[in-house]
Order: structure tokens, then sequence, then C-alpha cells
């Protein structure tokens, strides 16, 4: 609905001063948008792809190429600009389909999961180019289905559960419900599986949660006392490799807001990327 | 101006990506070829023939030259979600379309005139009229314009563009009165035939190379007019429709 492609059934959209509901054209030039599909010209090379991008947005021959080769360059692509963009890696073809969405210098920038689907280093190079076009001054809109990617590069967060903004806020208030909150990780050397019931019969003001084989959760409002829990474990036969401290995460927020387990959400996205 | 700027870039890209790739332009000198030979042996009546197949010949090599290229790239780009990137460029829809489909028009012009060159080697054309020819030509390819942009605009692959394509133009070859005149028609089939934009297109090509006109030529190119405005109309709204939610 913001970069007009679709229209509100009701409310109103304003951007920069513009009622976009009105006038959804008025204020495409503001927007830049960065589709979750690399969708630019395969039978393009990477430079005439970004110089025809911006010739859709006004661009004079001139500018638009120098800004074309100013992109390539910035974005690590300088070497394969003469390549056709069907010829590209994902990662690249990602870099290029950002390029593409800021040639025109826009005000406020869309980019729907940046990062899905390209190997560590293209993602890593990609979060790095976003935060520093943010701090350049550029807003920037960012769906991803990565929590700990939104914690990372976003000031304000808003959980969307089927089409609903079920809560908005910053990544620092968000974060304050987890304040007071204390949490323990233990790693064992057997299988404790079954522990958690009688480790939760023992201590009944914690939470104690096996989170896999060999992994013990334990949460509590007070600070978590290990060696009463190391000495039980191992009473029950079962070695205590290690025991960490772990700090409470967004994905901790998201689930106890939204009830839905962060990593079966991820884990259906990547499912569906590798199907596509 | 920054929309003529987008308007022009979408045209020189369209023309080289798809236009001026040698397949096309090979298929656009090798279909009127075709199709000229075709008519010219089957008729059997000797060079004295290329008038009368002439009209016919340059009717369909417009047809198909514009209806073929435009729904398959309007419907790959769709499919691709290339598409998007234009519908998101702060560029007047309707000046977006136009954009999109000059590209069919011109080619849809110029597949016209290569029967004509050919029949230039093989008959006298000095009696034809050419300013009723070019602007009917040019009417003829941006009707037929339109019409793929209808036909790619109400379905969502390649394949279907290509089907209901064929819908409409092989009952136009018969229908249109570009090879058989529209008397020979039985008369349940003539209100089809006046329900066509070809079937005026025709009539003033046969008036402009070997015959008179059945209907006033004013007439003829009106209803081409309004068939053109009317394709572009509905086209539009279908996008704003189907593709803008």
């Amino acid at each position: 609905m913001l970069t007009g492609l679709a229209r509100p059934d009701a409310g109103t959209i304003h951007i920069a001063g513009i009622d976009c509901s009105v006038r959804p054209k008025a204020a495409q030039h503001l927007l830049g948008i960065v589709p979750d599909e690399s969708n630019l010209y395969p039978e393009l090379t990477g430079y005439e792809n970004l110089c025809f991008c911006g010739a859709l947005y006004g661009m004079r021959k001139h500018d638009r190429q120098a800004r074309a080769r100013e992109l390539l360059d910035r974005f690590g692509l300088g070497e394969a600009a003469g390549r056709k963009f069907a010829g590209y890696s994902k990662g690249m073809k990602r870099r290029l389909t950002i390029a593409a969405g800021i040639v025109h210098q826009p005000q406020i920038l869309f980019l729907d999961e940046p990062t899905t689907g390209i190997d560590v280093a293209s993602a890593r190079q990609v979060r790095r180019l976003i935060a520093d076009l943010n701090a350049g001054g550029t807003t920037v809109f960012l769906t991803t289905h990565y929590i700990e990617e939104a914690e990372r590069l976003c000031r304000r967060i808003a959980f969307i559960v089927s089409g609903q903004i079920v809560r908005i806020d910053t990544v620092e208030d968000l974060m304050r419900q987890t304040e007071g909150r204390y949490v323990m990780q233990f790693a064992v050397a057997g299988s404790a599986v079954g522990l958690g019931e009688a480790m939760a019969a023992e201590f009944p003001r914690l939470r104690c949660q096996v989170i896999a084989e060999d992994s013990i959760r334990v949460e509590s409002s007070d600070p978590v006392r290990v060696g009463p829990l190391v000495r039980f474990i191992e009473e029950h036969g079962i070695e205590v490799s290690e025991a960490r401290k772990v700090r409470p995460s967004l994905e901790d927020v998201f689930v106890r807001v939204t009830g839905i387990e962060a990593t079966a959400m991820k884990r259906e996205k990547e499912k569906a990327g590798a199907g596509a | 101006m920054r929309a003529w700027i987008a308007f022009w870039n979408i045209l020189v890209k369209d023309m080289r990506s798809y236009y001026l790739k040698p397949p096309n332009v090979s298929w656009g000198l090798i279909f009127p070829l075709a199709w000229t030979g075709m008519f010219f042996i089957r008729s059997g009546a000797g060079l004295d023939s290329i008038p009368a197949l002439l009209p016919g010949v340059v009717g369909v090599s417009v047809l198909f030259g514009t209806t073929s290229l435009l729904a398959v790239t309007v419907t790959f780009e769709k499919k691709g979600r290339s598409f998007e990137r234009l519908l998101l460029a702060p560029i007047p829809l309707e000046l977006l379309m136009l954009a999109k489909t000059t590209g069919a028009i011109l080619f849809g012009i110029a597949n016209a005139f290569v029967p004509v060159v050919m029949a230039a080697f093989l008959t006298d054309l000095s009696d034809v009229n050419w300013l009723t020819l070019i602007p009917a030509v040019v009417l003829i390819a941006v009707s037929s314009t339109f019409l793929g942009l209808f036909i790619a605009v109400s379905v969502s692959e390649v394949f279907e563009a290509q089907t209901f394509s064929n819908f409409f133009r092989f009952p136009m070859l018969f229908l249109c009165g570009l090879f058989f005149p529209l008397e020979q028609l039985p008369i349940w089939l003539r209100p089809l035939s006046y329900a066509l934009p070809l079937t005026y297109g025709a009539d003033v090509l046969h008036a402009s190379i070997h015959r008179p006109s059945h209907m006033p030529l004013v007439l003829d190119f009106g209803l081409l007019v309004a068939f053109c405005m009317a394709l572009f109309i509905v086209s539009l709204r279908n996008i704003r429709r189907k593709w803008i939610k």
C-alpha cells in the first residue's frame, strides 16, 4: 500500500505530506523499493540495469551513468558491471537489486527479505550497506523473518502476525520486557530427556526446559544459583559440560508477544525459499 | 520531462531486448514472405493478383507481428516480476503502457512494409494511395498492439497469451475481409466482422491499393481510432483492477 501497488480499503497514507491514498503516484519518486525477488532484467548488464532504473525515475543520462558506476563500485560489483544480470550469483543479484532501489537516492527505502537465500559473506555485506544507508539519512523499512537481523539493524520493530501488527516499539522498549529475567543454559554429556520434570519438581521457582537432548534451559526472575542445579543434574548420572548465562533476545520477546516459535517460522521460510 | 525520459528508455530497452533481436527480426521478414508466397502460389493468377493480395498480407503481417510479441513480452515481464519495477516508477500508467506498446507498434509497421517492398519489385504500385495506406497501417498496428495488450493483461502465463491470441487472430484472418470479401461470408457471420477493428483497416488497405472501399473512409478511420481508444482504456482499467490491488 505504501509503495502504491495495493489500494487501502480504509484509512489514509501520507508520505512527506503527500496524501498517497488519493495520489498514489505522487510520492513514488521519494521511494526506493527492493522486492524479495531480484527482479532486474536478465538480458541487461549490471551497469545497464542501474542506468535503466535511473531512467525510470527521470534521471538524465550523464547523472544516471555516473551514479551507476558509483553504486557498482560501492556494492563491490565494479568488475561485474559489464556482465549480464542473468549470470550473476544470488548474492551479486541481491546487491545489484538493492543498488537499483537506491539509484535515484530515495528518502525512504523498502527492503523485503534482503538477505534471504544468500551466502553469509553477501548477507553481512548487505547488512553493512543497509546500516550505511540508514546512517546516511535514508529511512529504511525492512521486512524480515530473521529476528536477529531486525534486532541488529532496526530502531523500531513491528511484529506482524497474519497481516496484523500485534506490537510496535523501539528495540530498547521491546527488550525492556526481558529485564529482571535470568536465563542459564546447561550443556550435558548424556541425555537430558526426562530431566525437565524432575528439575521443575525440585526447583519450583525456576522454569526448567529440556530444549535439546543435551541442553537444558533454566529461567528465573531471580539470579540463578548454578551450584545446586549442577549437583542435581550430576546426581542423576549426567555430566554437566558447560553452564552459561544467556542474554534474553528479541526472539524471546517475539515468542512471548505472538506465541509463535520464531525458529519454526524461520524454518518454514527457509523451506519455502529452498523450494522456490 | 522526467516521465518522457522514462518513456524513451523503456522504448529503447524493449526495442533492444525484444524487437531488434535477430530471431524476431528474421521472423518479421520471413513471416510476411511466407504469407505472400503462399497466397501468390495458391491464387495461381500470376503477378496481376499481387495488388488484390497485398492488403491481406499487409494486414496479417501487422496483426501477427504486434500481437505475438507484445502479448508474450508483457506476460513474460509480469511473470518475472520485472513489470512491477515499471508499475512502481513515478510514471503515469497511461504513459507507461504507451511506452510498453510503442515498440510493438513500430515493429508492426515495419512488418507491414516488408510485403509492400517485395511487391514493389514485382508489380507497379504507382496507383497506390499512400496518403490513406500509411495512416491505415499505423492504425492497424496500434489497434492490434492494444488487442495484444488486452490479451496480455487477461492472462498470467506466456502459453496462455499465445493461445488467447490465436483465439482472436485466426478468426480475424477470415472474418475481416483481408482475403475474402465480406459479401461472401454467411449473413449471420457479418455482424462479427463489423465488431473487429481489422475489418475497417482492411477496407482502407483495399481502397488504397486496388478497389473502392465498402464504407466511407472517414467512417473506417473513425472506427479504427475508436477501437484503439476502447482497447487501450479497457486494458488500463484491467491493469488497475488486476495488477494494482
